[in-house]
This record gives C-alpha cells, sequence and structure tokens, in this order.
C-alpha cells in the first residue's frame, strides 16, 4: 500500500458505517422537507407577503407612505417608547440578576417567578392592569386628575405597559449566565482592592456584556412590535398616541394597503435585523450566553 | 500550652536562620510583612459548622501549610482570615491590629483562589495591573510604574513573553503563576493560597512547589498555603498546620508533625500508618488474643489503638509477643517492600515495609514487632 491510501483509509470511514445517532437517508429527507415547508408556509411566506404588498404599486408610493405626518408621528412613538423601556428594563434586568445571582435572601423564589409574570399573563390583561390602576376610572384616577397627570390614553400609559410586557427579557438572559459565574471573580476583584462598582464595571459586566446584548436585542424588538398591552392603554388617537403597530392595524382598517404593508415592512426589517445580529451573536459568542445558542 | 511554646521555638528557628536567606532577598520584591493572629474563630453555615475555635499564630514571612482531608474547614479559614466571609464568633488580628472591623480591601490580602478567578476577559498584562489600577487616584502608580512593577512580577513567574495572552490562551500552570502575580502586585502584607497546586498535574505540582518556595524566599511574604496533599505541606512548609472536622489537630514543624503526631488522626493522615484496637492492661497490651511485648507502662488502661508505620517494624521469628498474620498483598516499592498482612484474630490489616530481596510469599505467616509505635486511647 503506498502511503497515499494509509493515510486516506485512516481518515476515512468505512463505507458501511454509519453515526449511531444518523438517521437512514429517506426519514431525515423526510424530517428536513417537513420543517422547511413549516417554516416556508408559517414564517417566510407571509414576510415576502409583507414586501410584496408594500411594493405592489412601486416604489415611489412605498415612500409616500413615510411622507404623512401620522405615519411619522406613529415611527417616532415608537422609538420614543423604546428608548425609554429599553434601557429602563436594561437597569431592572441588571439590577434583579445580579441581585438573585450574587446573593441569597427571602422570597428569591417568588421574585424568579414574578419576573416570568409577564410571559404568562396575556398582554391585553396587562394593559387593562393599568387602565385600572390609573385610568379616569381607576383607584387612582381622581388623585392623578386632580395633579393633571394622564397616564392612560396618553404616552407614560404606552411606556409603562411596553415595559411591564418587556422586563423579563434581559433579567432572563442575565440570571443563569451569572449564576453559573457564580461570585469568584468578583470576590477576587475586591480582595486586590477594587470598590463595588469597579468590579461590577470591570469584572461583572464584560462578563455578561454578550449576554446583556442578546437580552437587550430581543427586548427592543419585542418593546417595538408589542400591540395588545399598548392597544388597550393607548386610545388610538391618531399622531398622539399611535404607535407603529397601532397605526398598522388602523391603516389597514382604512383600506390603505399599501401604506399598511410599507410600515409593517419597517417592523418586518427591524425583525430581520434582530434574527441576524442575534445568530451572529449566538455563532460567535455561544459559550458566553446562558444555556448556550438557542 | 505545648502548642505555643512550640510556636515561640518555631519562630525562633526561623528567626535564627533568617540570615541565611537574606542575601537572596530580591529588594524590588521585598514587602512590609505582617504576622496574623486567628482567635478562636467559628463559623457555621446554617447548621453545618465548618470551623470550631480556631486559634493560630502565624509569625511574620512564614510559609505556613494548612493541611486536612477535604471539608475539614482550610477553605473556610482563609476566606476568614482574608475578610471574605465573616465568623461567627473569634476575630482576625493584623500585626497588634483587630481586622474585624476592616473590609476586605482594607485587609490588603492576597488571595489566589483554588481556580485561579482570572479575569478571562483581560490579558495576562491586565489581570496582574489590576489590583494597582482600581487604586484610588491619590495612590494609584503612574502607567509607567503599573507597567514596570507588572513585568517585574511576570519576570518573577517566569512568564516573560506572555503578557499580551489572555487566560484562555495559557496552560493550567501558567495560570497558576499569573494568578500569583497578580496577587502579589497589590504588596499584600499576607499571602493566602488556596490549594495552589491543586488542579495541575504531577510533574508541575512539583515544578512549581519547589518555584513556591523560592519566590517565598525571595520576597518574605507571610504565606499560608492549604493543600490536602501531606507530602505538598511537610516538604514546603515552614510549620504545617493539620486540619481535621473544622479543628486543628496538630501545628509543628515537618519532622514534628512526622516523628511525633499529636492525635490518632495525624498518625494517620500524615504519612503511611497502621492502626490496630488494642487493650492496655497494666502496662501491657493485648492484640485480640495476645500480649504483645510492648511496654505501655504509664498508659491508662482501657482499649486503645497502636499505631506504627510501616518502616518501623522489624521481622520477628518465633519471639514470644510479636505480632502474627498472614501476608495478603506484596507491592514493590524502589528497594523496599511493602506487605499487605492481615493480624490477629480478628484480622486487623496493616502494612510493613521490608528489604526486597526477603523471601516472604504471598499467604505465608509472618510474625513482626514495632520498633517504634503510639498508643491512643481509643472510646468504646
Ligand atoms: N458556602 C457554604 N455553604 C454551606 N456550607 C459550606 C460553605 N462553604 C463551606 N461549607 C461547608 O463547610 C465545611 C468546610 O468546608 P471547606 O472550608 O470548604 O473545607 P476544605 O477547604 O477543607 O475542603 C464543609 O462541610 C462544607 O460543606
Ligand atoms: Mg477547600
Amino acid at each position: 500500500m503506498s502511503e497515499q491510501t494509509l493515510a486516506a483509509s485512516a481518515t476515512m470511514p468505512p463505507e458501511t458505517w454509519r453515526a449511531p445517532t444518523a438517521e437512514v437517508s429517506v426519514v431525515r429527507l423526510v424530517l428536513i422537507g417537513v420543517a422547511v415547508l413549516f417554516i416556508g408556509v408559517f414564517l417566510g411566506f407571509p414576510l415576502l407577503v409583507v414586501f410584496f404588498e408594500a411594493f405592489l404599486n412601486g416604489v415611489a408610493k412605498y415612500f409616500e407612505t413615510f411622507a404623512d405626518s401620522d405615519t411619522q408621528h406613529a415611527i417616532l412613538l415608537t422609538l420614543l417608547v423604546a428608548a425609554i423601556a429599553v434601557p429602563a428594563n436594561l437597569i431592572f434586568g441588571v439590577a434583579a440578576a445580579w441581585a438573585i445571582a450574587k446573593y441569597d435572601f427571602r422570597g428569591k423564589a417568588l421574585l424568579i417567578t414574578l419576573i416570568d409574570l409577564p410571559f404568562s399573563v396575556s398582554p391585553v390583561i396587562a394593559g387593562l392592569i393599568y387602565v385600572i390602576m390609573f385610568g379616569a376610572q381607576g383607584y387612582l384616577g381622581d388623585w392623578l386628575k386632580a395633579h393633571h397627570i394622564q397616564i392612560i390614553f396618553a404616552i407614560p400609559g404606552i411606556v409603562l405597559a411596553t415595559i411591564f410586557v418587556t422586563f423579563p427579557f434581559v433579567a432572563r438572559e442575565l440570571i443563569p449566565l451569572m449564576e453559573e459565574q457564580g461570585t469568584q471573580d468578583e470576590e477576587a476583584a475586591i480582595s486586590l482592592g477594587a470598590s463595588g462598582w469597579q468590579t461590577f464595571r470591570r469584572v461583572t459586566l464584560p462578563n455578561v456584556k454578550w449576554g446583556l446584548m442578546y437580552g437587550v436585542l430581543l427586548c427592543n424588538a419585542r418593546a417595538m412590535g408589542e400591540f395588545g398591552a399598548v392597544a388597550v392603554v393607548s386610545g388610538h388617537i391618531r399622531g398622539l398616541t399611535n404607535t407603529m403597530p397601532l397605526h398598522i392595524e388602523i391603516l389597514y382598517n382604512d383600506y390603505q394597503w399599501v401604506a399598511a404593508f410599507a410600515v409593517a415592512s419597517l417592523l418586518a426589517l427591524l425583525a430581520l435585523v434582530t434574527l441576524i445580529v442575534k445568530t451572529l451573536l449566538e455563532w460567535r459568542f455561544s459559550d458566553e450566553l446562558a444555556n448556550g445558542p438557542r | 500550652m505545648t502548642a505555643l511554646a512550640q510556636f515561640r521555638r518555631d519562630t525562633d528557628y526561623i528567626e535564627a536562620n533568617l540570615s541565611l536567606v537574606a542575601p537572596f532577598v530580591d529588594e524590588r520584591l521585598r514587602v512590609k510583612t505582617m504576622n496574623v493572629t486567628v482567635e478562636n474563630l467559628t463559623k457555621a453555615f446554617g447548621a453545618t459548622p465548618a470551623l470550631h475555635g480556631v486559634s493560630l499564630e502565624i509569625a511574620s514571612g512564614e510559609l505556613i501549610a494548612l493541611v486536612g482531608p477535604s471539608g475539614s474547614g482550610k477553605t473556610t479559614l482563609l476566606r476568614l482570615i482574608a475578610g471574605l466571609d465573616f465568623p461567627n464568633s473569634g476575630r482576625v488580628l493584623f500585626g497588634a491590629e483587630d481586622a474585624s472591623s476592616k473590609s476586605v480591601q482594607e485587609r490588603n490580602v492576597g488571595f489566589v483562589f483554588q481556580n485561579y478567578a482570572l479575569f478571562k476577559h483581560m490579558s495576562v498584562f491586565e489581570n496582574i495591573a489590576f489590583g494597582l489600577r482600581v487604586r484610588p487616584r491619590a495612590t494609584r502608580p503612574s502607567e509607567a510604574s503599573i507597567r514596570q512593577r507588572v513585568m517585574t512580577l511576570l519576570d518573577l513567574v517566569q512568564l516573560n513573553g506572555l503578557e499580551k495572552r489572555f487566560p484562555g490562551q495559557l496552560s493550567g500552570g501558567q495560570r497558576q503563576r499569573v494568578a500569583f502575580a497578580r496577587a502579589l502586585a497589590i504588596e499584600p502584607g499576607v499571602l493566602l493560597l488556596d490549594e495552589p497546586f491543586g488542579a495541575l498535574d504531577a510533574k508541575v505540582r512539583k515544578e512549581l512547589r519547589r518555584w513556591l518556595r523560592e519566590i517565598h524566599d525571595r520576597t518574605g511574604h507571610t504565606t499560608v498555603f492549604v493543600t490536602h496533599d501531606q507530602e505538598e505541606a511537610l516538604e514546603l512548609a515552614d510549620r504545617v498546620v493539620v486540619m481535621s472536622q473544622g479543628r486543628i489537630e496538630q501545628v509543628g514543624s515537618a519532622d514534628d508533625i512526622y516523628d511525633n503526631p499529636a492525635t490518632p488522626f495525624v498518625f494517620d493522615f500524615i504519612g503511611d500508618s497502621s492502626a490496630l484496637p488494642v487493650i492496655v492492661d497494666k502496662g501491657s497490651i493485648a492484640l485480640d488474643d495476645r500480649i504483645l511485648s510492648i511496654d505501655a507502662k504509664g498508659h491508662a488502661d482501657g482499649p486503645a489503638t497502636l499505631f506504627f508505620r510501616p518502616n518501623h517494624v522489624r521481622l520477628a521469628g518465633q519471639e514470644s509477643g510479636s505480632i502474627v498474620g498472614t501476608v495478603t498483598g506484596s507491592r514493590r516499592h524502589g528497594d523496599i517492600r511493602r506487605l499487605e498482612l492481615e493480624v490477629g484474630l480478628a484480622r486487623h490489616r496493616c502494612e510493613i515495609d521490608v528489604p526486597a530481596d526477603s523471601d516472604v510469599s504471598r499467604n505465608g505467616r509472618v510474625a513482626i514487632k514495632p520498633t517504634d509505635w503510639r498508643l491512643f486511647p481509643r472510646d468504646s
């Protein structure tokens, strides 16, 4: 035997060999086919339709949509809400994750459960709770009115509802990550003379930065796309309390389909960008994200 | 009383010998070291007791080993000294100062963690510089002197040229040395090392052991290191502290600990030994039904344990009063052969060393006599 065939036979498995977990090819093809078909029908096709409908009457008509002041306002409002809700949840998420992962205290399990609440509660219920709390007929309605504070049917209500719906994202991402990392690095930093803040900024934060970005990304996507909770508290006032998702609904109900899909295409684009950045993060830093890639 | 006398003797010894070390001391690295006093420390985690009233005097510049089985409270003691945890009672003194009210940062203790706890997003250089960079502006060294100090330390731990690497790109032994240099960078009054060689393979362990001794002699830090490896403790430390179940069993030099174990635990834990349950009666010792020709005058009557080391035994031939048993196993160790025996009626297991060329065969009968032994009273 020549050296070459020796080397080849050393690296190539025999033809009859099959990895123990590998399915026979027919089964494998069917499974992959089903998965691709499912994703295509339920995800890919609607996405295509959004862009198709948006550009149905040409590029000019598409961009005309964004000249409309109500549409512009809806986009700006969405950006504003996200710009408040995401940093708020960033701070809350980091604080909650820090407390849960690094300290032992009574009611810890309860706190973890509460953080998950927005995942299990219907967003509409979340919105209704705010209406009952802060609405004109609500518990605090009279007091708020006396002090000329309007929350429901105004921007503060939208921000509150969005914060509620999106607050698990950052905390959920950080808690397992911080728990896994334990407190040893922090102890090392403190024993080297670092203050609490220095330890946080120089050691804790860098240790979780990719997980944090990941959580913020998901939080932002949800904050911009939230419909249910916001719909209840906003009052649908055009040019005042309409966010992008609400504006899309109104345009659609007004038979302004191109405009509706044009705005929808922005949200779809946001989803795509989120997906790409998320995939990049997972691909590059999977070992530094909680529970690895999802 | 003996512990304190022992301590005095040991510190005298160290001070007397300091001059021997002095010529090799590296002045750039020489620091102000401290003596540490641990007074009656008690610590429990919930219902789990970890330390029961531990007291210990650590002399300035001393290299001291805490040795004991896993779970004996070594890490807990180290963490209490560092201030990473608080005691339920008792206190720690640095010099003459009570450290109870001092924060971890104020204690200025160099702590090397069992798994190193290197900052993995920082280069080797930044890891070592960390303790200098986080100092308040008033006491923070200039960039140039930070650089110089880090380079001196890299030189000391023999990692020159690796300062740009990240912890993930280092071997276990190299990480260990980075952790060590990082702790030294803050010029600690006391250096605490938790199982510094625990995660390394045998060969690297041996190298680093010698290296630690050399560095200690050059820098003169008061150093406490934890190990579960008694050989490491005996080889390396000026004094050894043997711990078991949250208590100090014995403190002494390696020779002391090995030659005069104070408790059955120490005899068992340090070095190889055999233990036989015997009965003391009016100065004579009985193993099961046989009276042994071992003089137990001065020992209290009642159940006791007879300890001896495998190499403190001779083959006894037909003499009366010897321990008689059957050979159940035999292993060759260099020039000697270690025999496993079952002795007495109850077939107690024990080990003895004989010359490698002895003609004792498996299942053969042997009679032995301990030439050096200790007797400890036994409960029940
Ligand atoms: N954080 C902790 N929580 C609960 N129990 C602990 C904790 N740390 C140590 N212990 C217990 O205290 C005892 C001593 O532990 P430790 O000091 O780590 O021993 P060693 O370092 O000698 O192996 C053990 O029984 C251990 O289970
Ligand atoms: Mg330990």
